[in-house]
């Protein structure tokens, strides 16, 4: 036998780990998008694609800017000393994940503006026409257009591949410290944007590219959850029982149901006969893969928190 | 730089929550949480059971996940004797370094910081033992700098079979507990 009783009761900790709610997943989710987002207009800046005057590189930065707005509202609301959040900007703390993510999203912003800047959308030149000029000094800069698409997709990719990091980085939650959990992450981040994109593009090629695009990262996406797992599972004994918990244990169902067969399996089927012409393209499958992204951030936030190196005693 | 430790004596540990209750008093730990706590362990196979009880706190590691996660700085490692603390002025409560913690030693204070032992830090620079050791009725705790050999902790280190908690984990803990 072996029995372990506490005393101790603290709120959101005991009996298992709680602390981060629904903030943490939300943010996560919609840093990851923006990241991926930002890859792929950057791609098409950078390409020349921006040349088709109904790019949607042109309509992503806005909502990119919107959408990361939302998230670090949501992480606004996950501090529990919300006077002080200026803090986080007086100092650096190289080994602190968080810390480097703050300064990362200072650098987001310009990013996305600037990109918003190579032609921002009507209603917005309509209230301030001066950017009209501004826009139209830039677009005359091609050097300066791929430049712009360099430093989002660069930035992208750390956005993307930070919000992994802040997890992996905690040896104390067995499930999350996995060097594979900001590949995962990022290229999540890289098919909910690129379901996204697909939903929203308004020419007909894009909306097959990033079809297609979004079928690749989908195709990834299970190979590095398969990588993760068996990383996991030939490890120490706590990321073997952090391992079980997606694969048998409490969060199984949603795990099976939700981020494997709803939001990878039949969305990747639906878009491959899509591609193929066998179907016609429908929202369907990118909101499913979106939805996927989501309820994969809850799954990992949540299932990361109840695991530990002494689960045992709380079984 | 000394490097404060506590050893405890699991054998003469009852379990009797006076530490508990002596840091609750001290720190003014709000009403249901806590700095430190009891725990009771039964292992072993019928008719070979063992039992120890023990009281647990916030190991005050060497190597400190929860210092190296803050992204503000408010954890860190005070000057004297390596004790882990959080400056309350500087922590956001991001609670990632609730997270970080393995022994889930940490906590958020009602009022929005991340709280936990300090080894009543604020007692032992006037030379005063942190709360809990100095009201133990059975004498089981003991404070002291464990990288001094004349220390009584060091001492008791020497004389006796240890262990510390989760040490697989990593964080090389300062708390040992004498079998
Ligand atoms: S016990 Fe936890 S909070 Fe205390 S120093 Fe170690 S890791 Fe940090
Ligand atoms: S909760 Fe406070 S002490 Fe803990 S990591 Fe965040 S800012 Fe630092």
């Amino acid at each position: 036998m072996h029995e372990i009783f506490t005393t101790r009761n603290n709120p959101n900790i005991d009996p298992v780990m709680a602390m981060w709610g629904w903030e943490i997943p939300v943010y996560l989710f919609l840093g990851g998008m923006v990241a991926g987002m930002m890859i792929i207009a950057g791609y098409f800046l950078f390409s020349g694609r921006h040349k088709e005057s109904n790019c949607s590189c042109y309509s992503i930065p806005l909502t990119s800017f919107v959408l990361l707005s939302l998230g670090m509202f949501a992480l606004f609301l996950d501090l529990a000393h919300k006077p002080y959040v200026w803090r986080l900007y007086t100092t650096f703390q190289v080994t602190s994940p968080m810390s480097w993510g703050a300064w990362i999203l200072i650098l987001v912003y310009p990013a996305l503006i600037a990109n918003i800047l190579i032609r921002p959308p009507s209603w917005i030149t309509q209230k301030f026409p001066k950017l009209s000029d501004i826009a139209g000094k830039l677009q005359a800069h091609p050097f300066f257009i791929k430049n712009v698409g360099i430093f989002n997709m660069v930035l992208g990719m750390m956005l993307g591949a930070y919000t992994g990091v802040l997890l992996s980085t905690m040896g104390s939650r067995p499930l999350w410290n996995s060097s594979l959990l900001w590949v995962l992450f990022l290229v999540s981040g890289l098919s909910t944007a690129a379901a996204y994109v697909h939903l929203i593009a308004k020419n007909k090629n894009e909306s097959e590219l990033l079809a297609k695009a979004d079928n690749g990262f989908l195709v990834v996406e299970l190979f590095v959850i398969v990588m993760l797992f068996l990383g996991l599972m030939s490890s120490a004994r706590p990321h073997i029982e952090a391992a079980q918990l997606l694969l048998t244990g409490t969060y199984a169902p949603a795990f099976w149901v939700f981020v494997i067969g709803l939001g990878i399996i039949i969305p990747l089927g639906l878009q491959l006969l899509a591609v193929n012409h066998k179907v016609k393209h429908t929202p369907i499958a990118p909101i499913m893969v979106i939805i996927g992204g989501l309820i994969l951030r809850f799954i990992i936030v949540s299932a990361g928190q109840y695991s530990h190196w002494f689960n045992a005693h709380f079984k | 730089m000394p490097r404060y430790g506590m050893v405890i004596d699991t054998r003469k540990c009852v379990g009797c929550q006076d530490c508990v209750v002596a840091c609750k008093t001290e720190n003014n730990v709000p009403e249901g949480h806590n700095r430190d706590w009891i725990v009771t362990e039964s292992f072993g196979k019928f008719p070979d059971i063992n039992l120890e009880i023990r009281t647990e706190r916030c190991n005050h590691c060497s190597e400190t996940p929860c210092v190296s996660c803050c992204p503000t700085g408010a954890s860190h490692i005070h000057d004297v004797g390596g004790v882990v603390l959080v400056t309350h002025e500087k922590c956001i409560g991001c609670k990632a370094c609730v997270e970080a913690c393995p022994y889930d030693a940490r906590f958020i204070h009602p009022d929005g910081y991340a709280d936990k032992c300090t080894f009543c830090i604020h007692r032992v620079e006037k030379g005063e033992k942190p709360a809990c050791v100095e009201v133990c009725p059975t004498y089981c705790m003991h404070f002291g700098d464990l990288d001094d050999p004349n220390s009584e902790v060091s001492k008791l280190l020497n004389s006796r079979k240890y262990h510390a908690l989760m040490t697989d984990a990593g964080t090389k803990p300062n708390i040992f507990y004498l079998v």
